[in-house]
């Protein structure tokens, strides 16, 4: 193939075409306006004109999370990189493949205090898995490639990319060529588990009487959901999922426990606090889940696969660590059980079943709710999230903002396929939401996509419904209205004596639904319970528009199960006056 | 407990800033730091000296192994080792200052008529009783390189 002549600018646009980039989402600026020349005299990339850089990276995050593919970003310097921090963050925590191509003032103004400039590179350290400085236009597409290699394997994490204006100067032309492969030496994530350590897991799964296979997002962004399932249904044992692992294990399945940890349901917490083995594939230990580490799970043996060695006995001492990839581990264990068949007895967990049976019917999410919602006039937002997955048939990709609505959607909306929960989990950004039902309503245009919002929430990246004009994205708005900064609240109502400092509005919400209309989209307000099925019902009819459903909500209304801090993971409070512990 | 790491790291910018970096981003300590390029231009070799006990040290090797950069790791304080440290102290002339250099086994590197540079060698430790016998000299500036180290075993820190 002969070579072509192309500048800097010209070459980062043919390296994401040659990586098989379609979407990119960005704002133009000054520093990156070569870049958008480049942009605009090619066809292969199509370019998403966000309405704040926030909402850019949010929107890839969105498509890399439904996709499995890397979402790309385009941002100007100066303020334009330090927009894009939040979402940065966002994707750090949740580990997924995002890339940010920031421009920079040119070279020679670097370190001046010059018109426009931060220290991109400097100022996201902390939040990427690695940073690019792109110093000589040839350089680019060697840059490019590496930023998607490292974004997209091992525990995948956003990139960023920094490119000086001088470095995209569309009068400085190179021989353009994009490498085949890459070998960085000091990067070589491990896929597969140590054999002696797969036996050894396999060996306490074999003899484990009251097993619980906890797993997270590890597995989702690894595509392991087939394998996770094909294990558990294999040894018939009870599974739970962490809010970022929602819909690797089927949530309708029998074997199902729910969500675990802060909001999680009663029987998965006291399964996790009562079983004498944890299987933990592709999840953290993180605070949310454990409660107080020195009182996690203290009679349970733990067998922890995840791809990333600083997760393994960072939180909590495992007995058997394996370091590899979910997908190949999870088969190589399958595979060494059935090597062990005979030492196989489903009968020797039937009392552990039976007593997270118990629990269930105990504690199970809902009895004392619909107890309470025959007495009520107010729309309970439980309820909310049930008829969004009957009206849906569980079948909808749900993206959420962050409190209650977030925790009634990871509890109610039950999810039986990977990738359709998309939510910030680690770093819990209001604002995720919307911008995120974007990227995966551009990803499947022909899906339904439901974001699950709170008027806290909805307002920080609300600019974002003009994106969804221009575009025709007809993505159904769930606003769980209760006039409150909800989470907020809940823990001013239970731990500082109902002293609702700076969680209310008072009067100065602004009325959605005309909000919504003057957005050039539909807005429906839901104030009475009767009205609810219907106005779901008819938001969904409207097929090809977005619709912003405003629910006005019990304000009242707590999310529970939740766990007490500093305590172990079967102290719960259940209700408002109810307690598991003494 | 006192720990010593080794690293080799890619010699480029911003390698040195993803290391400090993480240090004060996780919360751990770095008591001190030295650093230069290796014979292999490409390559920077790193030795720090942290306070933690084992698990928060395997917690550091694990995420400094994490970062790009960072070709190779090595916990020094889990094997033999050596480790040496530069002083150098300047102070007012006198035969008395120099002969006191000269019995700790210091080494003069320059002097005139008002004043003496003079440099050791040596083990933290080491370093650190002559820091305090030199005290009664009144010193006018001393300055440490910080440790560097190298395993006492076959084991090495090379790619």
């Amino acid at each position: 193939m002969s070579k072509e002549k192309l500048s800097g600018a010209e070459a980062l646009m043919r390296s994401l075409q040659d990586e098989g980039i379609e979407l990119v989402f960005g704002y133009p600026g000054g520093a990156s306006l070569h870049i958008y020349d480049a942009l605009f005299n090619q066809q292969a990339v199509q370019h998403v004109l966000v309405r704040h850089e926030q909402g850019a990276v949010h929107a890839a995050d969105g498509y890399a999370r439904s996709t499995g593919k890397a979402g790309v970003v385009f941002v100007t310097s100066g303020p334009g990189a330090t927009n894009a921090i939040t979402g940065l963050a966002t994707a750090h925590m949740d580990s997924t493949p995002v890339i940010v191509i920031s421009g920079q003032v040119k070279s020679h103004l670097i370190g001046t205090d010059s018109f426009q400039e931060t220290d991109m590179i400097g100022v996201s350290r902390p939040i990427v898995k690695h940073s690019f400085l792109a110093q000589r236009a040839e350089d680019i597409p060697m840059i490019v490639k590496k930023a998607f290699h490292i974004a997209t394997t091992g525990r995948p994490g956003p990139v960023v990319i920094d490119i000086p204006k001088d470095v995209t100067d569309p009068d400085y032309k190179f021989d353009y060529s994009y490498p085949k492969d890459i070998d960085i030496r000091s990067y070589k994530p491990v896929e597969e588990g140590h054999s002696g350590q797969i036996r050894k897991a396999a060996k306490l799964l074999l003899k484990s009487e009251r097993p619980v296979i906890y797993s997270g997002g590890g597995v989702i962004q690894n595509d392991a959901s087939e394998e996770l399932t094909s294990l558990v249904k294999y040894l018939d044992f009870p599974v739970t999922n962490t809010l970022m692992g929602l819909g690797a294990y089927p949530g309708t399945d029998k074997n199902f426990l729910g969500m675990l940890g802060m909001h999680g349901t009663y029987e998965a917490n006291m399964a996790m606090h009562n079983c004498d083995l944890i299987l933990a594939v592709g999840a953290r230990f993180d605070d949310r889940i454990t409660n107080d580490p020195a009182q996690f799970a203290l009679g349970a043996k733990k067998i922890h696969i995840d791809i990333d060695p600083a997760s393994l006995s960072k939180i909590i001492k495992v007995d058997v660590p394996i370091v590899g990839s979910a997908k190949t581990c999870l088969d190589q264990l399958l595979n060494e059980l059935k090597k062990n068949e005979s030492k196989l007895d489903k009968n020797k967990i039937e009392p552990w079943r039976k007593q997270i049976k118990e629990w269930r019917k105990e504690h199970g999410l809902n009895h004392r709710m619909l107890k309470d919602a025959s007495n009520s006039k107010k729309i309970l937002p439980q309820h909310v999230i049930q008829s969004l997955y009957k009206e849906t048939k569980g079948d909808a990709y749900v993206t959420s903002d962050v409190g209650q609505h977030q925790m009634f959607a990871a509890q109610y909306y039950h999810f039986d396929k990977p990738r359709r929960w998309i939510n910030s989990g680690g770093l819990g950004t209001m604002g995720f939401g919307l911008p995120a039902a974007m990227g995966v309503q551009l990803a499947f245009p022909n899906s339904t996509v439901a974001c699950v919002t709170g008027e806290g929430s909805i307002q920080m990246c609300i600019q974002e419904l003009s994106t969804c004009l221009q575009y025709d994205l007809p993505i159904k708005i769930i606003n769980l209205n209760n006039s409150s900064l909800g989470m907020v609240k809940q823990w001013q109502d239970m731990q500082y004596g109902g002293r609702l400092s700076q969680s209310t509005y008072e009067d100065s919400l602004p009325d959605f639904v005309k909000l919504t209309e003057s957005f050039g989209h539909v807005g429906i307000k839901v104030e009475k319970p009767e009205d609810l099925e219907s106005a779901m019902k008819k938001c969904f009819e409207l097929k090809d528009k977005l619709v912003f459903l405003d629910i006005v909500i019990d304000e009242d209304e707590h999310v529970y199960p939740m766990l007490e801090a500093g305590m172990a993971m079967d102290s719960m409070w259940l209700d408002k006056k109810t307690k598991t512990w003494k | 407990m006192k720990r010593v790491i080794a690293l080799l790291m890619e010699n480029q910018p911003g390698a040195l800033s993803r290391v400090v970096g993480l240090f004060s981003q996780r919360g751990y300590n770095i008591e001190s730091l030295i650093v230069a390029p290796t014979e292999d231009p490409s390559l920077s070799r790193l030795t720090m000296t942290t306070e933690g006990d084992t698990q928060v040290v395997e917690q550091i090797t694990k995420q400094l192994n994490k970062l790009i950069d960072v070709v190779k790791v090595l916990d020094l304080s889990f094997e033999e080792y050596v480790g040496r440290e530069l002083l150098l102290i300047k102070m007012e002339f006198s035969e008395e200052a120099e002969a006191e250099v000269s019995n700790l086994g210091g080494q003069v590197l320059f002097k005139d008529d008002n004043l003496l540079n003079v440099e050791f060698v040596g083990a933290s430790e080491e370093l650190d009783e002559i820091v305090t016998s030199l005290a009664k000299l009144n010193p006018l500036e001393v300055v440490r390189t910080g440790l560097s180290g190298i395993s006492s075993t076959t084991k090495t820190l090379t790619i």
